[in-house]
């Protein structure tokens, strides 16, 4: 047998161990050998997922300082904080499989890689902030729970983490929400104008139609995803919509109603050509929200240096004293 | 044993990969003591200059809820893995010795307590 054939058979074993390792619902861990599209897939995913936490608390972190009560801005300062650690869980997750975060957040400031596309929507009032947690981190739930099971272990274990916490996010928001739902005619304006803008971005942040989600199937197979795009989003609707009454709002579909046959709610489309707008880079704060983070990231750069500087130095001393 | 050092959970030959610059911060591997009377279990990892800040940015990111009393950090260059391809000759002297088990020894129904 020549080397080439017995590389070609180390490979195929190799395959074969990956794709039973998946198909008994075992975890692939990051020494494992695995197939290039897997590995890019989930650097894709992986990187998105962490970028969109870190994108995440611009709108949120802009109304840090104009809280109303220091109970509420403690809440969303710990949630702002959650954000950022979340974020960190992921690039960690990423890094396993051999990139690096430095790589990844030039990627992102450069516009090369995407974050998801609710956080291109601005906060307008406070009421915003409970509606984003009501709403989009609900939406993430939903997302997520799935991903607890995903095939890559360490991605696995980043989202069972974040599961814990994502929690405490919706649960503020609805209890904000309740809270304004009890005061003044205002305060109710604010909540529905909120939810008015809020509804359909949260519908598509469970992807495109299953129909024109060419990736769906192969993430099915490889363990990555657990549930298309469409039967998630079902589930938020069937999830929220009784969520709705109980607050009071009216969600902005004239096309819901409950399907008791089906045991599950109606809902018109979202407006797919303003998803791929916004994807486009075309939403109302893509620009603001890139560029934040790239002033944030280059101004920081000092702060790394310096550190990076203190520590050769103190390394250094702790050599001359041996 | 593997030659290039690294958990397992991020690990990169440190000579084959894109060189970084210096005031890049290492990667250290995080571990967390739950409660008293647990051993420190992985949790991730995290950049930091050095190992006091390693410290303070893992308390910071992985016990921000009363999740551990204790915390392990460790440049993640330091740590030694065995490699997924050598599983089967490193972990093979265990398959032949059955009798480091309870289940390999036959005792009578009714003896107790055994």
């Amino acid at each position: 047998m020549s080397t080439e054939e017995a590389t070609i058979t180390d490979e195929e074993r190799l395959h074969q161990r990956f794709e039973s390792t998946v198909e008994h619902d075992q975890r692939v861990e990051p020494r494992d050998w695995m197939p290039e599209g897997y590995r890019k897939t989930l650097v894709r995913q992986i990187a998105q997922h962490a970028h969109s936490e870190i994108i995440g608390m611009q709108p949120e972190g802009n109304w840090l300082t104009r809280a109303p009560s220091l109970r509420r801005k403690a809440i969303l300062l710990a949630k702002v904080q959650d954000e950022a650690g979340h974020g960190l869980y992921l690039y960690s997750a990423a890094e396993t499989l051999g990139v690096e975060r430095s790589d990844l957040t030039e990627k992102l400031v450069a516009r090369r890689q995407k974050y998801s596309s609710i956080f291109n929507y601005p906060a307008l009032t406070f009421a915003d902030i409970g509606v984003i947690g009501w709403l989009v981190d609900g939406a993430a739930i939903v997302n997520q729970v799935p991903l607890c099971r995903c095939s890559y272990g360490p991605y696995a274990r980043a989202m069972i983490r974040i599961c814990k916490e994502e929690s405490f996010h919706q649960r503020q928001g609805y209890e904000l929400l309740l809270t304004m739902m009890h005061g003044s005619e205002q305060q109710r304006r604010d909540v529905q104008d909120a939810v008015d803008r809020w509804w359909w971005p949260s519908l598509m942040m469970f992807g495109p139609p299953d129909g024109d989600s060419p990736n769906t199937q192969q993430s099915m197979a490889w363990g990555i995803k657990r549930h298309t795009n469409d039967q998630l989003r079902q589930k938020f609707v069937d999830m929220t919509v009784p969520q709705a009454e109980v607050l009071g709002v009216t969600l902005p579909d004239s096309g819901l109603s409950y399907n008791a046959e089906r045991e599950h709610y109606e809902f018109s489309e979202p407006d797919w050509e303003e998803f791929h707008r916004v994807l486009a880079g075309e939403g109302p704060c893509n620009t603001q929200r890139v560029e934040r983070r790239r002033a944030a990231h280059e101004g920081g750069s000092w702060v790394r240096e310096a550190a990076a500087a203190h520590a050769a130095k103190q390394a250094e001393r702790g050599r001359a004293a041996v | 044993m593997s030659t290039a050092s690294g958990t397992g959970e991020n690990d990169r030959d440190a000579t084959g990969g894109v060189e970084r610059p210096s005031t890049a911060w290492p990667l250290f591997e995080v571990f967390v003591r739950g409660k008293r009377g647990l051993n420190h279990v992985h949790v991730g990892s995290l950049h930091a200059a050095d190992e006091e800040m390693a410290l303070h940015n893992a308390r910071n990111l992985y016990t921000r809820r009363n999740e551990g009393v204790s915390i392990w950090v460790v440049r993640a260059a330091d740590i030694t893995a065995s490699s997924p391809d050598e599983k089967d000759p490193f972990f093979a002297p265990n398959g032949d010795k059955v009798y480091r088990h309870p289940t390999f020894y036959e005792i009578p129904d009714d003896v107790p307590h055994i």
